[in-house]
């Protein structure tokens, strides 16, 4: 009876929710599986695999899936790595900590597009950006960051933008951390790089794996940045599978082939979700 | 030359003097005990020892080796914290040897003395566990194991026991005095605990808002305490201290008058000036009450029955109350009229400055 009575009145919510993943979901798979040209309205016949194999087969899949793939790992380990260091830097009190904290969780704030607008125009820019005095007041010919390197450059971008998250996360995680335990550590004879080691590292697996698992979602569909700076060129060198999906959808006008890269995007999101939690979700359990 | 000994410490905060000035003199197998209320610096002086906090000025030698600017690490010193500070995410056997595998010793010899010292406090099942499934007592002895292992030449505990429950506290208490039997190592223990300090220690340091208020051993604080607050903080229940109207040194004897009636102290006893204003302090269990007429009056206002003894609370015609300790088995009704007998010999006298004017009978 009470039983009966809780789930009448989850009912409503879990069945919009469902209808919210349900509905998308479907017109998806609906989609990928007709030929949905806007350019040839009318025509919309069951075609079966081909809009996938449009997809597989086109020039830009590969590097696409690549440049994702580079794309997310990079990032991955940058802000992971920075976000720990710079954590246990600026954990300890010292003159100021209060402003460096806050400047360095700022970058977050800031829009994607307007990040890469940014970085786009007053850092990378061969003829007035940051980079370019700095080569050419140390007699170096300046360089064109985003036609040269345009990977590259995204990745700066993007790492700049989620730095502060982990920094955040990491900040606070190492706040919880016990003194008493670090004080025993030091009497013990640790350095501040076996505290680091053996009780700072293994107090943050947990912070960590919520930074990995939470950035995954999202680097995984990077888009503004690209839109705004490179347009996933020069090639294909910095297009990822979101711009892809986009250049099919929105330059080509072919929502079928869009749709079934868009099923392929979902089966690698959890493809790598599979791995890096097999991979680090362990920590989880500690 | 004394193993450690502490030579004019002070040590400020920024606006908060926390240490006034500590002399202290510790000899080699020693168990000393660090007491007093919160906030009168036993920790500080302790973390200061252990090189966890620097110290303002003066100075720490240990060993006949001036320790006042050295590492914590280098000190040779090893502690127990009042949260065990054991770390999380290793195994006991981990705990143990952390410090011996920092110190980069030969395996052999890590495993031996990890095996010793968990065979000697009952960890041997334990080994493999991680430190959050252990109870709060295995929690303790892993923490006193740690410290153990390295054979250090000073132990330091912080309120180890206050986070255990009281039977459990009773018995880590015996466990630690027969550790320090045992080992015969130096023990400097802190706790806001009297009964810890009384049981446990060779010596009891006092302290007080940053200064030591009396060093001795629990019996001479007890018996002979130099202040008003030693004699206070020593003992449950308190000590009474009660106003006398009148202290009149006369040729043999000094004749105190209390509320009306007049008792006889030695002056031989007494060891220093009377002032206008002089107390007397006397404990519970040295005052009796009898039948007939004695050295003072009262009602009884309320009685505390203890099982094996018990504690009545007396009002005095000044409006003071006063704590005598009666047999177990008294029968006294609320409002009763008592007449109250006193140990002379027990007795001390204080003068307005709250400092203690009387010698103990030992003494003599």
């Amino acid at each position: 009876m009470k039983r009966s009575i809780t789930r009448l009145l989850m009912a409503p919510s879990v069945i919009l929710l469902l209808i919210w993943m349900i509905v998308p979901l479907s017109m998806t798979i609906y989609f990928s599986t007709i030929r949905y040209n806007l350019l040839y309205p009318g025509q919309n016949n069951f075609v079966g695999w081909m809009n996938f194999e449009f997809f597989l087969t086109d020039p830009g899949f590969f590097p696409a899936v690549a440049n994702t793939l580079i794309l997310l790992a990079s990032v991955l380990i940058i802000t992971v790595v920075l976000g720990v260091l710079l954590s246990a830097l600026i954990d300890r009190p010292f003159w100021g900590q209060g402003i460096v904290r806050v400047l360095l969780i700022s970058p977050f704030f800031i829009m994607p597009t307007v990040n890469a607008l940014i970085w786009k125009n007053m850092m990378m820019n061969p003829v007035y950006g940051i980079f370019a005095w700095i080569s050419e007041s140390l007699g170096f010919e300046p360089i064109d960051w985003l036609s040269s390197f345009p990977l590259a450059s995204i990745i700066i971008m993007v790492s700049w933008q989620w730095l502060p998250f982990a920094i955040l996360v990491f900040v606070t995680a190492l706040q919880s951390q016990d003194t008493e335990q670090k004080e025993a550590a030091q009497m013990d004879g640790a350095t501040g790089w076996h505290i680091f080691r053996y009780l700072t590292l293994p107090h943050l697996a947990r912070p960590i794996t919520v930074v990995v698992m939470i950035e995954t979602i999202f680097l995984l569909a990077i888009f503004a940045e690209i839109f705004v700076s490179t347009g996933g060129g020069p090639g294909y060198d910095s297009t990822n599978l979101a711009y892809l999906i986009y250049n099919q959808a929105l330059l080509q006008y072919d929502v079928g082939v869009a749709s079934a890269g868009g099923l392929f995007a979902v089966l690698l999101a959890n493809i790598v979700a599979f791995f890096l939690i097999r991979a680090v979700g362990k920590n989880l359990t500690v | 030359m004394s193993y450690l000994a502490i030579t004019d410490l002070q040590k400020h905060y920024d606006d908060y003097h926390a240490l006034r000035g500590i002399n202290l003199a510790i000899e080699e197998g020693e168990f000393i005990v660090f007491v007093g209320p919160s906030g009168c610096g036993k920790s500080t002086l302790l973390r200061t020892i252990a090189g966890l906090e620097t110290s303002s000025s003066g100075a720490i030698e240990l060993d006949g080796k001036d320790i006042t600017e050295l590492a914590s690490s280098k000190r040779d010193l090893a502690m127990v914290f009042q949260s065990y500070a054991l770390y999380p995410h290793m195994t006991v056997a981990d705990n143990l040897s952390f410090a011996l595998r920092l110190a980069k010793a030969p395996d052999a010899e890590i495993k031996e003395k990890v095996q010793a010292v968990s065979k000697s406090l009952q960890l041997d099942a334990l080994l493999e566990r991680k430190p959050k499934e252990l109870s709060g007592g295995q929690r303790q002895r892993v923490a006193i194991g740690r410290a153990i292992v390295r054979q250090p030449k000073v132990f330091l505990f912080d309120e180890p026991l206050s986070n255990l429950d009281a039977a459990l506290r009773v018995q880590m208490r015996l466990e630690l005095a027969r550790l320090h039997k045992k080992l015969g190592t130096t023990m400097i223990y802190v706790t806001h605990d009297q009964v810890e300090a009384m049981t446990l220690a060779d010596r009891v340091v006092i302290l007080n808002a940053g200064q030591i208020e009396q060093v001795g051993t629990p019996l001479e604080l007890y018996r002979q305490p130099n202040s008003r607050f030693v004699a206070e903080f020593i003992g449950t229940p308190k000590m009474n201290l009660i106003p006398l109207d009148q202290a009149v040194k006369q040729d043999s004897a000094v004749e105190l008058t209390l509320l009306g009636k007049s008792i006889a102290f030695p002056t031989s006893r007494l060891t220093g000036d009377l002032s206008n204003q002089t107390i007397m302090g006397i404990r519970p269990e040295h005052m009796h009450l009898v039948d007939h007429a004695a050295d003072l009056t009262g009602k009884v206002e309320l009685v505390e029955h203890l099982g094996s003894e018990a504690y009545a609370h007396i009002l005095l015609s000044s409006g003071q109350t006063i704590i005598v300790k009666a047999s177990a088995r008294i029968d006294l009704a609320d409002g009763q009229q008592v007449h109250i007998q006193l140990e002379v010999d027990e007795m001390i006298l204080l003068n307005d400055q709250d400092r203690v004017i009387s010698a103990s009978t030992e003494g003599e």
